[in-house]
């Protein structure tokens, strides 16, 4: 693990924000010039190097160490970063859940959840729900009840199931849709979500 | 989303120092509120001093009262059971906000300091007093149902999207602070502010101040409901939302806490209206009295008239269900 306190290394504050100003005001000059296009291009990509963080996080049971800039996003990170392109962005502004994951085994919009935060975290996606080939419960029960139509939120729904029954908030149809409240379907699948949890929620499975 | 730099502080005394080095430094826990305004452009520090690392994660007891770490999460306080037998009111409310998945990650500091707002503020192409002094409000006169009906002004009339803080206000909680000078208290009630003509200033915070936690005393109240009016079942703010805690004795009412939220630019405690159902017999003639009362000196701005009936049925409401409380 890092140490505590620590800032990011290299040209920081006032300086790389003015660097930064100046990189937009080449981009935009751009227009009429290839060559400064250019020169603005390499200057973006010496920015990103400024940028860049330290971090290392555990993903669906692989340790991560990577670098990456403050503003980037859990949810980011995962698609763009790790290419696990099952978490999805929806709203991107926590209004969704269609970026639900895991971080340390709670539920979590990943839109809103900067990657730096996440040191040392454990964080499931969807791609690591399933056991091998087996899938998990919540996914088999969303099957069987067709829980999704176009299968966009599908993803952080499952997520978020898993989660709404072991945190013990799946006991009757009300308390489902009370405690799957920042997941939208847009489809309106809701009906056979709530049967999908419900029936896990009867099975007792260990999740 | 404008770039940042990003620094971690374990104790009081680093996050105090890193945001004394960088005026428009911010300091984030949970992010629900933060990062969200970074990406909608509302605001964009130069740089995050993420306190995650503060040992202010506790939540401890004692026969006087109880103290709510600063970084507990909602849904940590909510399914803790000292809070859920002591203090069901603050668990109720905390409950009837937001989703699951942000009460996971929104901690008690960051709800409190979370912005009061509307839609205008979040909207950069619109003017707003709050994001920008001086170049107007454009929910006067334009789209305020979600509005506030008390303590505006002509600069403002947004409201504190909270449940939790409004419980906590009805609590008479303390909220206890870190700074540059030193530790102080604020009373809950006086931390959250009216507009006036400075509709940027959300709180009574100094700058570079920062929440360790949140105090609330022990009570003799038995009875308590949150009521929350919303436009759909779950995960909306309030239309109008009402705290009500009472001690009812031999069918009397010997004590009452009560406060709104969706009216105001901070919870709103209805003091006269607790002095008025002091001593008063816990029924319908009380209640409906008492509404009235809590509805006096409301202005509406065209779209929010109809919190006015909404606010005394959910006053109403809120001492009927409190009172049938076992």
């Amino acid at each position: 693990m890092p140490e505590q306190d620590q800032t990011p290394q290299g040209p920081v504050g006032n300086s790389r924000r003015d660097f930064l100003k100046k990189s937009t005001a080449i981009a935009a000059l751009s227009i009429a010039s290839p060559v400064l296009a250019k020169a603005a291009e390499n200057d973006e990509k010496i920015a990103a190097l400024f940028e860049q963080m330290p971090l290392k996080l555990e993903v669906n049971g692989v340790v991560h160490t990577l670098s990456v800039e403050p503003r980037v996003t859990l949810l980011d990170l995962l698609r763009e970063q790790l290419h696990l392109m099952g978490t999805k962005k929806g709203c991107d502004h926590g209004q969704c859940g269609a970026c639900t994951v895991h971080v340390d085994g709670k539920r979590i919009n990943s839109c809103l959840s900067l990657a730096v935060m996440n040191e040392g975290k454990k964080i499931t996606t969807i791609e690591g729900l399933a056991n091998g080939d087996n899938l998990h419960p919540m996914q088999e029960a969303f099957i069987k009840h067709d829980g999704f139509q176009c299968g966009y939120c599908t993803p952080g729904q499952i997520m978020s199931a898993v989660c709404c029954v072991k945190e013990g908030h799946a006991n009757t149809p009300d308390e489902i849709r009370e405690y799957m409240s920042g997941n939208i379907c847009r489809c309106g699948a809701y009906p056979n979500i709530v049967d999908a949890i419900l029936e896990v929620k009867k099975g007792g499975q260990s999740l | 989303m404008i770039n940042f730099d990003y620094q971690r502080a374990s104790s009081a005394k680093a996050a105090v120092d890193a945001k004394a080095k960088s005026a428009s430094s911010q300091f984030i826990a949970g992010g629900t509120n933060l990062v969200d305004l970074m990406k909608k452009g509302v605001t964009a520090p130069d740089k995050l001093i993420d306190i995650n690392g503060m040992p202010l994660k506790q939540i401890t007891a004692d026969s006087k009262g109880i103290t709510i770490g600063a970084l507990v999460t909602n849904s940590e306080v909510a399914e803790h059971p000292l809070i859920k037998t002591k203090y069901p009111l603050l668990a109720q409310a905390i409950n009837a906000g937001a989703s699951a998945q942000l009460r996971n990650m929104a901690t008690v500091g960051g709800n409190i300091m979370q912005r009061t707002r509307c839609s205008y503020f979040y909207d950069i192409t619109m003017p707003c007093n709050k994001r920008e002094p001086g170049t107007g409000c454009a929910a006067i006169g334009g789209q305020n149902r979600m509005h506030a009906i008390f303590g505006t002004s002509d600069k403002c009339i947004a409201v504190h999207p909270s449940d939790m803080c409004v419980a906590l206000a009805a609590l008479d909680a303390t909220v206890h602070i870190t700074g540059p000078k030193g530790d102080r208290k604020i009373l809950f009630t006086d931390f959250h502010r009216l507009p006036g003509d400075t509709p940027e200033l959300d709180n009574t915070m100094q700058k570079g101040e920062l929440i360790t936690g949140v105090y609330i005393a022990a009570n003799s109240f038995n009875k308590f409901h949150y009521l929350k009016i919303r436009d759909r079942t779950s995960y909306a703010f309030a239309l109008v939302s009402v705290a009500v805690a009472l001690e009812i004795s031999g069918g009397n009412i010997s004590n009452a806490k009560l406060a709104m939220g969706g009216v105001a630019h901070k919870p709103w405690r209805l003091t006269a209206v607790e002095k008025f159902v002091m001593g008063k017999p816990a029924n319908k003639e009380t209640f409906a009295a008492a509404a009235n009362m809590a509805m006096e000196g409301a202005t509406t701005f065209g779209q929010n008239n109809f919190k006015i009936k909404m606010g005394k049925a959910a006053v109403t409401e809120a001492l009927q269900q409190a009172s049938q409380k076992i």
